[in-house]
């Protein structure tokens, strides 16, 4: 067992969560032309990708690289000829690579086991090629693991017809492929790893392997062969979150490579098991079952995605249509589309979910080659077609050097969209026609018309009414409850008190989460952190669905705003059983659409009442009686007998009901049984055959919803939640009707769920549904295993019988003796400290303590306070309260180092001025500035009046510059102006979730440090728009390095299973810090669902994390932090046992300075002053720096007594210490007894040491000993400093005209940083420093460009240009020489213009997506724009010259765009929820005109200049896009502002 | 919650109290019901904190924040389920308890705390006017017997718990009547008894047997007792004075000179009879304690104390002095009282508000007298320093001696602690199998809400002894 696989049985690490991400690219001569030169121009290609690969701490070793071709016939034939075979003509024989064990016996063995099959499959082995490499250049590691490589070669057998699609024989060496593999797998051999077939085709060929991009060419000597010859060549360089990459994990596989994430992974694999029991294909006949399973286990996303691909293709769909299946585009609310392709998706939506998450996959079978997008286009795609015929298709732009005058197209993939080429019709097929074609090929439309039933239009006459209505109860029931408005629950007459005590339901429930959600139609917001014991540290009975944990994307794939970017999502549910995927028939789309899968009663009566199209519909009880014993059990085994009793029967719907519990009778957990009947009908494959539909009184949170869809739920009857909304009426605390009432319930679910699935980086419910994207804390394995298979649960916990004993202590309560029930629910003390509600940790006791101790610097009070905090003996609410410290040979505490060390090891949390008051604020920093620790200006920027230090010492300066997703304030000046940059990926109470300023809450003060307008509202993204992926956030790292050299760049975490490998891909992105955020920290205002069941504890991720990195080998490159919940002494020794350098406190500082836990921040009502910016209430904030240094110190103390007790001198000697920890087996409580903490506790052997081994640490450095290697010293920037220093030294105006290619990334930059440093804010005066560039430049271009800086280009360039632009100017325009439609190509990459400040841009061409995102005051004139221009906008003016793309001005809520809206069409792609469209007044003519006229100057735009010269009449196509909000605010005052005017000496 | 802003929008606002001149000649009730809406506004300035302080701070956890939001916006009948759900008596501790929660309101920190206990009174006033309250007799008897011995708060709140889970309760009272502390240890102009009399008639009618005038292993046989009922519950109260000792040190049992004079009386002693004689009992004149024209000093400080300074005043005293050893409190908190902590302060009460003189640190050495009748008092004033070991000693100030006109003199020191004998357990358990006990005669003497907490808990307690489940709701 090596020391990976330790770590996966013994730590935390799972590699399941590993994550790769990539780039992808294809070389193509469109006339199929084979050439050795496609495939030198396809190594080329990987070459310029090489900073999007990465490499590890050994730097030689690449995480995989390689290229897919036509099989090269000529060049075989004579490599054959040598090894003395003679191959047969090309298209007769088969060829594969094949990697095999080094162990000479074991390779035999294999090879034998070629041999047998293709004799078994009746072809023939003609022979072995041992392919030739030179290893002299690979890294250590992939020395180590490197494989025998040979090439295998297949006769075609005598017999063999070619087939109806002359596919035959492709699909035989298909299934020996898949029958070696099968085969192999199942022998115990030593080097089963080494083992693996890349390809096995008569059509192509891959060579890949562990490599760099530019080692590929050395490895392979065939690679230097000019007789090797293709007309296609698709290329793959991966970068992986960690340092195990694998040979067999390079790319391309056999039909595809894969840039981006598969996130529903574990759903569609689910699924395609569950289905493979109804595969049938005739072209296969009986050899089906050989290539059984589709997927191969233990692959990544990527390989189960061409196992599926290649099943499709082979069994006979065409690869567009293969494609179009498996990532379909946002059709669902896409009016754009044609009706047929419409019709496309919806039927193929019946056979197969989408494998949802970014994507950007290239695909050719050898003779066509494509590539596509995923839905919402979250990875870069750029192509380029020639006046030649040659298409390179690539992440980025500029991978290969071509003339400008030889491009005919510069284009881009749009979300959704294909590119395809077809080198036998020797012509590039436009996405439209490819989409038309496969839509028309079938009559899909009319198929449908026939087949599918809409839940919503089924009348109730299509409902055939039961007879013998009295045998049905649920009928009997239901009826009741429709023919009274009072609603009577059930039919054994329990009242609704006690059913809503049975199921758990409290006072808070129907105060926080269902009047909220009754009245607003959306979830309910709180604040501040989790503070409540995890369930299975709970005393109280708890429901199953608390022991889940949302997961969430964080780095390696985005979250998506489901309500800016609602296009992409889908809620629409079919029910109704699958057919055969790899068939083709009207009855697949016999289906009954759902498009809402929250069922009304009335709705689940029609579908348990159907009888229409061979739909029946089966009810099966919940319910055991509760005076037998082992009951969950037996009910659950009954349940699943009579389930699959159902689908013999015919049955097509199950209904799980849960309804007519009494004294005698419980329920089981709903979630439980749907688990349980979903996971074992995956099992015996039968799921598909029937649609689960859970009517259930237990789902009230959209929590418990998310929870239901990801463990199999269909469609989902909350009933009794209905039934709290019908008591809100008759209470008269909702003043609404029941109909709407229940409608806004509903809708807030929706919502909810969409926002949990976006969360994931997911799009649509049904490729949630049953992907399982929740981590347990505190379930055993055995309940795991059984009815959660594959969800990751890492301490163990509850077994069957507790999750029993919970329900029944709730059904005992709920059915207490006779006339001792209560009148009204429990208290809940969940969202509030309530005496006899939930334990918190704040509580009252603990806060005057800590209070009192701090501000009396009482010593004594402060330990009175810990060990209220510390001893959670008698109410244990976190993970680390279970652990004790070893008992060791302990030091005097003299010996340990001082406080004054300690404490420069604190810092604060990510609090913004916005969330917590000014002087609230500004006193942490003060205080934290004394301490010589670090404070945090959160995300929303910094007065940059708090820069300059007071007389006395003291500075208001946050140490940290955080740099969130809105980008508020992330001005040049501000980053130049920091000790760190923190870029938060996620926030422990909200992870994967943007947020909302509502204008409101914007005041002048706000306003002024976000560069934005007082009054209109700031929308955070969910994501960063600039990091969809790893090798975005190293850029991103790289920018922020440019910016601020100084500067330590730091990455927020949240804990969640995976974040170790995450941190270990963000370590190799060359941060300096990584933060693990626990789950349970706090916020100003986030959903309550969120705060309570998003994210992990720290203790699970710091472990991780550290664990991971050791193993890497990375440990030494990075420090790490941690927070979420830090309040003592205590808490930092156990963190940094866990391998912890640093530590963030955020709501006990608040705490210290006056907080009270009223949970109000939210509502900008904060009595203290604390949390507020009201005027008024701010006054009374009370807090004073002492208090926090008292504080800190306080807890520096109690540390150093730990660690004398430990016997440890330094912290350093602490750090991943965790031997020195046990678990306190005495105090666990009764639910978590079988508790299991050894993962935590485990300490991974590896090379990597945590930063503080001696032997490895340089001197003085209190940093990370192995200084990253940020790649900053030999890039452009330096010289362009060089060049500038006239102008930086003495504000000479320079002009300067340089070459630039795609490896010269965040140009100007740097530059940028060194004027502000010098100049600062104000920069220096417009054009002062002039740079122009020829060529094609790289990502993020002119980033955070200042005041004075101006750089012109004449060329291409990629994604991201200038974003966070501080003043300066920006202009390009294509190749003088180039002679293509300037207008209709594109000369940008996407979200470019992110979060600029000031400044101005001419852009003479197309933008990609999301063009001037988060704009909050650049004027920018560009000829077109991808999807999504203009979100979130907040200022600045864009002119449009061209075409949009759709949802232009989403969630914009100021600035103001003008379209030149030629078509007459713009309003169609405009999304309308915050802007109204105007015609053009006489000041926008104006701003108009000036822009336009500069536009023309500087790139001599014939756009600019016909609209020019004809300007009346053209004026009046504009539209003007303008934000509501930002209409109301600017009020009768003028919008134009000042616009620089060319002066004329310039240009 | 209602009204988020409330507090800013409205200041606290006590209701009023009678004006002096005409309350001083009655024994009703100083304090004025407020108006419907005044409370309603009043309960606007709830914030409805993330951790209410004022739970943490009431003994009884009343849902004080749900309680003012319901009153606030209206919710009368369901404000009285939650109020009730906690609170046996609210009328009365709505009337006099000292509010611990509003010490502990977050407001408090820096405005004026939400007067919560005004709220619940207002809540629990309109209750009864609109007939909320009507006797609720449990559906199912257990058939157990209970008994419960003294019937104050404690006894009378353990009594309605156990009788709502349908045991047979009987509470056996010593005095002619049922009330114990709240019908004779409180004036009527503080608690007027037709209050408690409207909850006994409650209580009567839920079953519950009231047995006044028996006072318990006199009367009533102590085994006899044991065998007649399943459980006992001693809530006897805590009544045993302290006296005025020579020396703070000295033990009781040592009187200073004079004591043995006339004109000396413990307060309970005063107060009980004060209160009988206002529901019409006549008294002879050799038992009389009577202020009328007299020159009264009340020494003690305390909430007792300020009861008879009242009761001196309506009786028609020509002066009332109220005397007390320990320092002045301060007006406000103190470093050693930060919030939310019950601080002591300087409290001035109706009583004092009336008239009368205050006055601290002093210490009283000897009575003086004429004809085996108080006269005067000899004091002098002291100090508190702190000795080596850290705990304050008190001083005599040499030469700050002085005297003082008094003829009739109450003694408000406070009561003896409870003879405990190591008898009582945790869980309100004596050493004797199924005898409880709570109140002050378990904790000392202490507040009615406490005694009504006790009363609460150790029903709990009884009831599980009886029933061998856990049935009863408490907080």
């Amino acid at each position: 067992m090596d020391n990976r696989q330790k770590l996966e049985k013994y730590g935390l690490y799972d590699s399941r969560f590993e994550h790769d991400s990539c780039g992808v690219g294809f070389v193509c001569d469109v006339k199929g032309k084979k050439s050795y030169e496609i495939i030198k121009q396809g190594m080329e290609v990987l070459g310029r990708l090489s900073h999007r690969g990465a490499t590890g701490a050994d730097p030689e070793t690449g995480d995989g690289a390689g290229i897919l071709i036509q099989a090269p016939h000529e060049f075989l034939a004579k490599a054959c000829a040598k090894e003395n075979f003679i191959l047969p003509s090309s298209g007769d024989y088969g060829i594969g690579m094949v990697f095999l064990p080094t162990n000479k016996k074991e390779r035999a063995l294999c090879k034998g086991i070629f041999a047998r099959i293709i004799k078994e499959e009746g072809q023939a082995l003609l022979g072995w090629r041992i392919v030739p490499v030179d290893n002299s250049a690979i890294g250590k590691t992939a020395k180590l693991t490197q494989p025998v490589i040979e090439q295998v070669f297949i006769g075609k057998g005598k017999g063999l017809s070619i087939g109806k699609d002359g596919l035959d024989f492709e699909r035989r060496l298909y299934i020996i492929r898949k029958k070696i593999e099968n085969e192999i797998r199942s022998l115990f051999l030593k080097q089963k790893s080494f083992f693996y077939i890349t390809n096995l085709s008569c059509r192509t060929l891959s060579y890949k392997g562990l490599l760099m991009p530019e080692q590929l060419e050395k490895f392979f000597l065939d690679l230097k062969d000019s007789a090797l010859q293709s007309a296609i060549c698709l290329v793959h360089s991966r970068y992986s979150t960690n340092t195990f990459p694998t040979w067999d994990l390079a790319q391309p596989f056999r039909f595809l490579a894969h840039n981006g994430e598969i996130n529903t992974l574990k759903g569609n694999i689910n699924w395609m098991t569950a289905r493979q029991g109804l595969l049938k294909s005739k072209l296969f006949g009986k050899d089906l079952k050989e290539i059984f399973p589709v997927i191969v286990p233990g692959g990544s996303d990527s390989a189960a995605i061409d196992n599926v691909f290649e099943l499709l293709v082979l069994s006979g769909r065409s690869l567009s249509h293969a494609m179009m299946m498996l990532i379909p585009s946002a059709w669902e609310q896409n009016n754009l589309l044609s009706q047929n392709v419409r019709d496309f998706y919806k039927y193929h939506t019946c056979l197969i979910e989408s494998w949802d998450g970014p994507a950007a996959i290239a695909f050719t079978d050898g003779v066509r080659i494509g590539a596509v997008l995923d839905r919402n286009g979250l990875r870069p795609s750029r192509y380029i077609v020639t006046k030649k015929n040659l298409v390179v298709m690539a992440s980025e732009a500029g991978v290969l050097d071509i003339a400008p005058d030889d491009i005919s197209i510069s284009g881009r993939l749009e979300p959704g969209k294909m590119l395809f080429v077809d080198t036998e019709e020797g012509r590039i097929i436009e996405d439209k026609e490819i989409k038309e074609t496969m839509a028309s090929s079938k009559p899909y439309g009319e198929w449908l018309k026939k087949n599918m039933l809409e839940l919503d239009k089924l009348s109730a006459d299509s409902v055939e009414r039961i007879a013998d209505r009295k045998s049905k109860t649920l009928y009997a029931l239901r009826s009741t409850l429709y023919a009274n408005k009072s609603y009577p629950l059930s039919a054994n007459k329990v009242d609704p008190l006690t059913l809503f005590k049975a199921f758990g339901y409290t006072r808070e429930d129907f105060k926080f989460i269902i009047k909220p959600m009754v009245e607003d139609s959306h979830e309910p917001n709180g604040s501040m952190g989790n503070d409540t014991p995890h369930a299975v540290l709970s005393d109280k009975p708890q429901l199953l669905y608390s022991y889940f944990k949302q997961l969430f994307a964080q780095v390696t794939n985005p979250a998506i705003d489901p309500i800016r970017e609602e296009l992409v999502m889908s809620l629409d549910t079919y029910l109704g059983p699958q057919k055969n995927i790899l068939d083709e028939q009207p009855r697949h789309c016999h289906k009954l659409l759902v498009k809402n899968p929250i069922l009304t009663n009335e709705d689940l009566k029609k579908i348990h009442d159907i009888k229409k199209n061979g739909f029946k519909t089966k009810t099966i009880s919940l319910l055991f009686n509760i005076s037998e014993k082992n009951n969950f059990k037996k009910a659950l085994d009954r349940i699943c007998k009579e389930t699959e009793a159902a689908i013999k029967e015919g049955f097509t719907f199950v209904i799980l009901s849960d309804q007519g519990i009494n004294k005698d009778k419980a329920c089981l957990s709903a979630l439980l049984a749907t688990a349980c009947v979903h996971q074992d009908l995956v099992r015996k494959a039968l799921r598909t055959q029937v649609s689960i539909i859970v009517q259930s009184a237990s789902p009230r949170e959209v929590h418990h919803f998310a929870l239901l869809f990801g463990y199999g739920a269909d469609c989902i009857n909350p009933y009794l939640a209905y039934e709290a909304a019908a008591f809100l009426i008759r209470d008269k605390e909702v003043d609404l009707d029941l109909e709407s009432a229940i409608k806004h319930y509903i809708k807030a679910v929706d919502k909810g769920i969409l926002k949990i699935l976006s969360r994931m980086g997911i799009s649509t419910l049904q490729s949630y549904r049953g992907a399982q994207i929740f981590e347990a804390l505190g379930l055993s394995s055995e309940v795991i295993d059984k009815y959660f298979t594959g969800t990751v649960s890492r301490i163990g916990g509850i077994d069957l019988g507790i999750i029993e004993k919970e329900a029944l202590l709730r059904h005992k309560e709920a059915f207490a003796v006779d006339g001792l029930q209560r009148p009204f629910l429990a208290t809940g003390g969940l969202y509030q400290w309530k005496k006899d509600g939930e334990f918190h940790l704040w509580n009252p006791d603990s806060i005057a303590a800590l209070q009192g101790a701090v501000r009396n610097n009482d010593s004594k009070k402060y330990q009175e306070f810990a060990k209220l905090i510390n001893d959670q003996s008698s109410n244990p609410a976190t993970l680390r309260s279970l652990f004790k410290f070893k008992e060791v040979k302990p030091i005097p505490i003299e010996e340990v180092e001082p406080v004054s060390e300690i404490v420069r090891r604190f810092v604060t949390g990510a609090m913004s001025f916005g969330s917590i008051s000014k002087a609230c604020h500004e006193t942490i920093a003060i205080a934290m500035n004394r301490l010589g620790g670090r404070s945090n200006t959160g995300e929303g920027g910094e007065d940059p009046a708090r820069f300059v230090a007071f007389p006395n010492g003291d500075s208001k300066r946050s140490a940290i510059k955080q740099v969130a997703s809105g980008r508020f304030g992330v001005i040049t000046n501000y980053l130049v102006n920091a000790d760190e940059l923190q870029i938060k990926i996620a926030q422990g109470a909200k992870p994967g979730e943007g947020g909302q300023l509502p204008g409101h809450k914007v005041s002048a003060a706000i306003a002024k440090i976000r560069y934005t307008t007082p009054g209109v509202t700031l929308i955070s993204p969910p994501p960063h728009h600039d990091i969809y992926s790893i090798e975005d956030l190293a850029q991103l790292i790289f920018d922020l390095k440019n910016v601020n050299p100084r500067a330590r760049v730091s990455v927020k975490l949240v804990s969640e299973i995976g974040v170790g490998t995450i941190a270990t891909g963000v370590a190799k992105g060359h941060a300096d810090m990584i933060l693990i955020s626990g789950g349970d920290g706090g916020t100003g205002a986030s959903p309550l669902s969120s705060i309570k069941h998003a994210g992990l504890p720290w203790e699970l991720g710091i472990a991780e994390t550290h664990q991971t990195l050791v193993l890497n080998d990375l440990r030494s490159r990075v420090r790490l932090q941690v927070d979420g919940g830090m309040r003592t002494g205590r808490d930092v020794a156990v963190a940094a046992l866990l391998g912890a350098e640093e530590f963030g406190f955020c709501t006990s500082v608040l705490v210290v300075l006056g907080c009270v836990m009223l949970r109000h921040c939210h509502l900008n009502n904060c009595s203290l002053g604390v949390a507020t910016q009201d005027e008024l209430l701010e006054k009374r904030f009370s807090g004073k720096p002492e208090y926090v240094e008292n504080y800190f110190r306080f807890i520096a103390q109690e540390l150093r007594q730990i660690m004398s007790s430990l016997g440890i001198v330094k912290i350093d000697d602490l750090i991943g210490r965790a031997d020195l920890l046990e678990v306190n087996s005495k105090i666990l409580p009764w639910k978590a007894k079988k508790i299991d903490f050894s993962r935590i506790l485990y300490q991974p052997k590896g090379n990597g040491r945590a930063s503080h081994s001696p032997s490895r640490k340089p001197e003085g450095s209190g940093l990370a000993p192995y200084k990253q290697d940020y790649g900053i010293d030999n890039i452009l920037d330096r010289k362009l400093i060089e060049l500038a220093r006239g102008a930086l030294e003495n504000r000479k105006p320079i002009k300067i005209e340089l070459s630039i290619r795609n490896h010269n990334r965040s140009v100007g930059t740097m530059l940028s940083g060194e004027v502000c440093r010098i100049f600062g804010e104000d920069g220096l005066p417009a054009n002062t420093i002039h740079f122009k560039f020829k060529g094609v430049a790289g990502q993020s271009f002119g980033a955070w460009l200042a005041k004075g800086v101006t750089l012109e280009l004449e060329g291409l360039t990629n994604d991201y240009v200038g974003k966070g632009m501080s003043g300066g100017k920006i202009i390009i325009y294509p190749d003088r020489q180039s002679n293509y439609k300037v207008e209709e190509n594109i000369i940008i990459g996407n979200t470019t213009f992110y979060g600029a400040i000031l400044g101005s841009a001419y852009i003479r061409g197309i933008a990609g997506e999301r063009f001037c995102i988060r704009n909050s005051g650049l004027y920018a004139v560009v000829e077109g724009v991808g999807d999504h221009a203009c979100e979130y906008m907040t200022g600045g003016r864009v002119v449009v010259i061209g075409r949009t793309g759709r949802n232009f001005a989403a969630g914009m809520s100021g600035g103001i765009a003008y379209v030149w809206d030629k078509d007459g069409d713009f309003k169609n792609k405009c999304n309308m929820e915050m802007v109204i469209l105007e015609a053009v007044a006489e000041e926008d003519a104006r701003t108009i005109e000036k822009l336009l006229s500069n536009h023309y100057h500087y790139t001599r735009s014939s756009s600019a200049k016909n609209i020019l010269d004809n300007f009346t009449p053209e004026l009046k196509k504009f539209v003007k896009v303008m934000p509501i909000e930002y209409k109301r605010v600017l009020g009768g005052r003028k919008t134009e502002e000042k616009i620089e005017l060319v002066e004329a000496s310039d240009g | 919650m209602g009204d988020i802003k409330g507090f800013l929008k409205v200041k606290r606002q006590v209701s009023k109290c009678r004006p002096v001149c005409e309350r001083v000649q009655d024994y009703r009730e100083v304090g004025i019901l407020p108006a419907v809406e005044h409370s309603m506004e009043q309960a606007s300035r709830c914030m409805d904190c993330g951790t209410p302080f004022c739970l943490w701070g009431c003994p009884i956890s009343n849902y004080i924040p749900e309680w003012n939001d319901l009153l606030f916006r209206g919710k009368w009948e369901k404000a009285y389920l939650l109020l009730s759900a906690t609170n046996n008596f609210p009328e009365i501790t709505g009337r006099i308890c000292p509010a611990l929660c509003e010490y502990a309101c977050v407001l408090e920190i820096n405005d004026e705390a939400v007067t919560t206990r005004e709220n619940e009174l207002a809540i629990i006033e309109y209750a009864f006017k609109h007939g909320f309250i009507k006797p609720n007799p449990p559906k199912r008897r257990t058939g157990k017997k209970v008994a419960i011995i003294g019937s104050g708060p404690a006894g009378l709140s353990c009594a309605d718990q156990l009788n709502k889970a349908g045991h047979n309760v009987v509470v056996f009272e010593r005095d002619d009547k049922i009330g114990g502390i709240l019908r004779y240890g409180i004036p009527d102009f503080k608690l007027e008894k037709r209050i408690l009399d409207r909850r006994l008639e409650i209580l009567k009618k839920e079953g519950i047997k009231f047995m006044p005038g028996i006072n318990v292993g006199m009367d009533l046989k102590a085994p006899y007792s044991r065998k007649e009922f399943d459980a006992i519950c001693l809530a006897c109260g805590s009544r045993i004075p302290r006296d005025l000792p020579p020396k703070a040190d000295q033990p009781a049992a040592e009187k200073i000179e004079g004591r043995e004079l006339k004109g000396i009386y413990f307060a309970m002693d005063y107060l009980i009879q004060s209160n009988k004689r206002a529901q019409g009992v006549k008294f002879s004149s050799d038992e009389l304690i009577d202020a009328k024209d007299k020159k009264v000093v009340v020494i003690g400080g305390g909430d007792t104390g300020a009861d008879c300074i009242g009761v001196a005043h309506r009786q028609g005293a020509k002066s009332v002095t109220q005397i007390e050893i320990m320092p002045r409190p301060a007006e406000s908190r103190t470093r050693d009282y930060p919030w939310p902590k019950y601080p002591l302060l300087l409290k001035a009460t109706t009583s004092h508000q009336e008239a009368g003189i205050r006055d601290w640190s002093v210490s009283t050495k000897k009575f003086i007298g004429e004809n085996g009748h108080v006269k005067k008092l000899s004091c002098c004033r002291v100090e508190f320093k702190k000795n080596e070991s850290g705990h304050s000693v008190m001083e005599e100030i040499s030469g700050s001696e002085f005297e003082l006109d008094g003829d009739l003199v109450i003694l408000a020191l406070g009561f003896l602690p409870p003879e405990r004998n190591n008898l009582l357990k945790e869980s309100f358990l004596t050493s004797r199998r199924g005898v409880f006990s709570c109140g002050d005669m378990r904790r000392g003497q202490s507040l009615i809400v406490w005694a009504i907490s006790e009363g609460r808990r150790c029903a709990d307690f009884m009831d599980k002894y009886l029933t061998q489940e856990n049935n009863l709701p408490i907080i």
